[in-house]
């Protein structure tokens, strides 16, 4: 069962490859063209299209580029000639750390906040907690992010700019990334703390939770113990998809901040053209969506008895 | 009777929200319950015994209110006393045993586990004496493996086997109370009995006071000291169980008993060429085999009874009949001649002369069409009517299942009770002009009273318009009421078949006998008589 699961994300993650590759085989323009510029000749053009190996059909060019990223050779970067392996792996860290940065704050935080908001429904903590993350929600991200910058850094608690290199210390790297992971925090946690709410809530009719209250049980051992076992598919498949967000979404919040991660190296390609950098980012990002929802799958799998236990 | 007043109820009265407002559901209930006493409370569904009996626990299911009089349990008046007493007497002292102990335990947790939950968190004793209790009390119960039992997810564990495990659950921290809520009416009749005979030994030798909840009397007649009758949330009466049983005082408990004394007139045995034949059907879903070599006919204008427990294959052969699940050998013929395996292969024709009634009206019913939708659709798909034609049948239809076109015509299925909705479905089915209707535990989810007016409604269109009916059910007394031929089924296979008479006399297969003998009767002794038998029996 689990097999399948990741066999299917393989197989997803393969199409999506295609997907990636026959998208940017449709751009208009030459690379070769784009790379040379003004000194473009037809001697250094043809030259270096024979080094790129654009000369090649589509299909072998593709073949090459799967089996290259597959043992981490993006290839070089069309812009500056380095390898693509080495412009992402730094980021690729700074970006999995604001990850997972942002969800140590917010996963605890919403789990705890739809929690409670299940076992007070409809009380004031309800309603509060519901308005504030909706709030928080429908302001844009870098709405937020300068409304941080202005209250936090304006008074000088937290750096606005993220300057961190290989040799920053752990301390550091949490503290300068504090607003950034704030930011995302902010955004992130309505959705999860709301399905939490929901999933409990919806449970809370069972005939199960009726014989835990009838058993004597206090109120929150119910939702602990009896209801938020039975909810956790649909918050684990949440959270899931909130921390695929959180790793390939946060271009916006990356810019603000200047934080040396994944989504700037994004837009940084895309506006100099670069399509391989392009290509392996993209790919990358596919490959957290799909492995963080198998992951998801996994675990609700897991969660389950009855998937679990056979008869 | 001089014993100690265990719960005393004085004019209990409770509100159920319903739209904007409220609805008295219990107007002025009176309860006395000495210690070691069996109460049974039994009335119609909407009848109120439910919330009086978690009333008797100072519960108040979401959207209920209990509004008026006193509920004093053991001096302790349970509706001033303050939410954390009531919690500390719910579990230890006064335990419940839901209807469904399927839904009613917690999917996500081991039987063990929640068994222990009670004793332990009302500090009753530790984890390690509760789990040592369990397996004693599982034994008693007469659970397989004992040992072994708690340790699995209740998916794992039979529908019977639940209900004793939950009744064990119920006695862990030896209560003085508890309150049983239709505990056997999902289970099969086979299956009821066992745990109906585990249920009353545990209480009797444990000196337990229980308020036993059903709408079955012959149930309720072999567990309780006193019967209790409600009608709309009202009491009706109340009197020793064997007083009650031999000479009701009201009308409407007297109504109670007559239920059971519809019958069809007996027919002739059938002499016709069958209208549908089943021949040899073996059938499985999936690798799973369901149906094994399974022959029957169905003639014009007579009932078939096909009876047997849950997981016997009843409802799998009406599936290979609609062609709804083709069969993997056998052939279905229909007037002669045979009928294409699947669906998709069946003229128009072919699936008119074929209909269906469901178990459950509410959900085969579609909520959100109205009724002159539901009955026309058919007469319209398979017989083509349209306007004035359509309109005109559709009122025919209507007055024949005894509703008044004019008021009903426009309504939605969520207006209806659920004996007006199973008449829709009839209706619905009718509508087709079919040779054949199956009809599939019809009457299950109905009150007693419903039902029979939904079986002669059936046994009147059959006469009316000789049509042949197959009907699925594991209610020997609806059989005994309205069936021509019964086929019996176990595990896929036909036991035994034959004309009505000829299967209710002996000598009989021993499921057969074993399916007869479990249906409770309205005589006290029947259960302690049944289990002397077949112990005597096993003796021997």
């Amino acid at each position: 069962m689990i097999a399948l699961r990741i066999a299917l994300g393989v197989g997803l993650l393969f199409i999506v490859s295609l997907v990636i590759f026959g998208a940017t085989e449709l751009l208009p323009g030459d690379l070769a063209n784009e790379l040379l510029g003004q000194s473009a000749t037809p001697e250094t053009l043809a030259a270096l299209r024979e080094q790129l190996g654009l000369n090649d059909p589509a299909p072998v060019r593709y073949w090459n580029w799967l089996t290259g990223a597959l043992t981490g050779d993006f290839g070089v970067s069309l812009a500056n000639g380095r390898p693509i392996s080495e412009l992402i792996g730094a980021r690729l860290g700074n970006t999995v750390f604001l990850a997972l940065y942002a969800a140590a704050l917010s996963v605890p935080i919403s789990l705890i906040l739809g929690i409670l908001a299940a076992l007070w429904r409809n009380s004031i903590f309800d309603r509060m907690a519901n308005a504030g993350a909706l709030t928080a929600i429908s302001f844009p991200e870098f709405f937020v992010a300068y409304i941080l910058v202005l209250w936090l850094a304006q008074t000088g608690l937290f750096p606005s700019m993220v300057r961190i290199n290989p040799t920053t210390t752990f301390g550091d790297r949490v503290y300068m990334t504090f607003l950034p992971a704030l930011t995302l925090m902010l955004v992130v946690t309505a959705h999860m703390m709301r399905m939490t709410r929901a999933a409990i809530i919806n449970l809370m009719a069972s005939p199960y939770i009726e014989m835990a209250r009838l058993k004597g049980m206090s109120p929150l051992r119910i939702v602990l113990r009896h209801a938020l076992p039975n909810a956790l598919a649909p918050i684990i498949n949440v959270i899931a998809l909130n921390l695929a967000y959180l790793i390939t979404g946060v271009v916006v919040v990356e810019v603000v901040f200047v934080y040396p991660g994944l989504g700037q190296l994004m837009v940084d390609a895309v506006s100099n053209r670069d399509i391989a950098v392009v290509q392996a980012v993209a790919l990358i990002f596919a490959a957290a969506y799909v492995a963080l929802n198998l992951l998801a799958d996994v675990l609700s799998t897991i969660t389950n008895p009855r998937l679990m236990h056979r008869r | 009777m001089g014993r100690e007043v265990l719960l005393k109820i004085e004019g209990l009265r409770i509100e159920g929200r319903a739209g904007e407002g409220w609805t008295e559901i219990v107007k002025g209930i009176d309860l006395t319950l000495h210690k070691g006493e069996v109460l049974g409370l039994i009335g119609e569904s909407g009848a109120g015994k439910s919330t009086v009996g978690l009333a008797a626990m100072g519960f108040a299911r979401d959207g209920c209110r209990i509004t008026g009089g006193s509920i004093l349990f053991d001096g302790i008046d349970l509706r001033q006393a303050p939410e954390a007493e009531r919690r500390a007497l719910r579990g230890k002292r006064i335990a419940y045993v839901a209807q469904s102990a399927a839904a009613s335990f917690n999917p996500a947790h081991k039987l063990i586990d929640q068994y222990c939950e009670t004793p332990v968190i009302h500090g009753v004793m530790s984890r390690e004496q509760a789990e040592k209790d369990a397996t004693d009390l599982y034994r008693r119960m007469q659970l397989p493996d004992p040992e072994g039992i708690g340790f699995r997810y209740p998916h794992q564990v039979s529908g019977g086997q639940l209900q004793r495990a939950m009744t064990a659950m119920a006695m862990a921290c030896r209560p003085d109370l508890i309150i049983f809520d239709e505990p056997t009416t999902a289970l099969d009749v086979t299956t009821q009995i066992e745990v109906l005979a585990a249920i009353r030994d545990i209480v009797r030798q444990s000196g337990t006071a229980a308020i036993y909840i059903t709408h079955d009397l012959a149930v309720v007649a072999q567990a309780a000291d006193r019967i209790k009758v409600l009608l709309r949330g009202d009491e009706v009466e109340e009197a020793e169980t064997r007083q009650m049983l031999d000479a009701p005082r009201e009308d409407y408990t007297k109504s109670l008993w007559a239920v059971r004394s519809f019958a069809r007139a007996e027919q002739p045995p059938a002499t016709d060429a069958p209208i549908l034949s089943v021949q040899n059907v073996s059938a499985a879903y999936g690798k799973v085999p369901v149906l094994d070599d399974v022959s029957f006919d169905i003639h014009a204008g007579r009932t078939i009874a096909v009876v047997g427990e849950s997981g016997s294959g009843k409802s799998t052969a009406a599936r290979v009949i609609t062609g709804l699940l083709p069969p993997s050998s056998g052939t279905v013929m229909f007037d002669g001649k045979p009928l294409p395996p699947a669906l998709k292969g069946r003229t128009r024709d072919q699936l008119r002369q074929v209909q269906m009634i469901y178990q459950m009206a509410d959900t085969a019913l579609n909520p959100k069409l109205k009724l002159r939708e539901l009955i026309g659709r058919p007469a319209q798909m398979y017989l083509g009517l349209q306007g004035k034609a359509l309109e005109t049948r559709i009122r025919d239809l209507l007055d024949l299942i005894e509703l008044d076109p004019d008021t009903y015509i426009d309504r939605l299925p969520g207006e209806l009770s659920g004996g007006q909705k199973q008449r829709i479905g009839i209706a619905r089915a009718l509508a087709a002009e079919p040779k054949i209707i199956i009809c599939d535990e019809v009457t299950s989810a109905l009150d007693q009273i419903v039902q029979e007016g939904i079986l002669k409604l059936l046994n009147r269109l059959q006469d009316e318009f000789g049509l042949a009916y197959m009907f699925i059910t594991h209610d020997l007394a609806t059989v005994r009421a309205i069936a021509d031929d019964v086929v019996v089924m176990q595990r896929g296979r036909v036991i035994e078949q034959g004309p009505k008479a000829q299967m209710f006399t002996p000598p009989h297969e021993p499921y057969t006998e074993l399916l007869l003998s479990s249906v409770p009767e309205m005589d006290p002794d029947w259960l302690t008589r049944l289990l002397a038998n077949s112990r005597a029996a096993m003796g021997t």
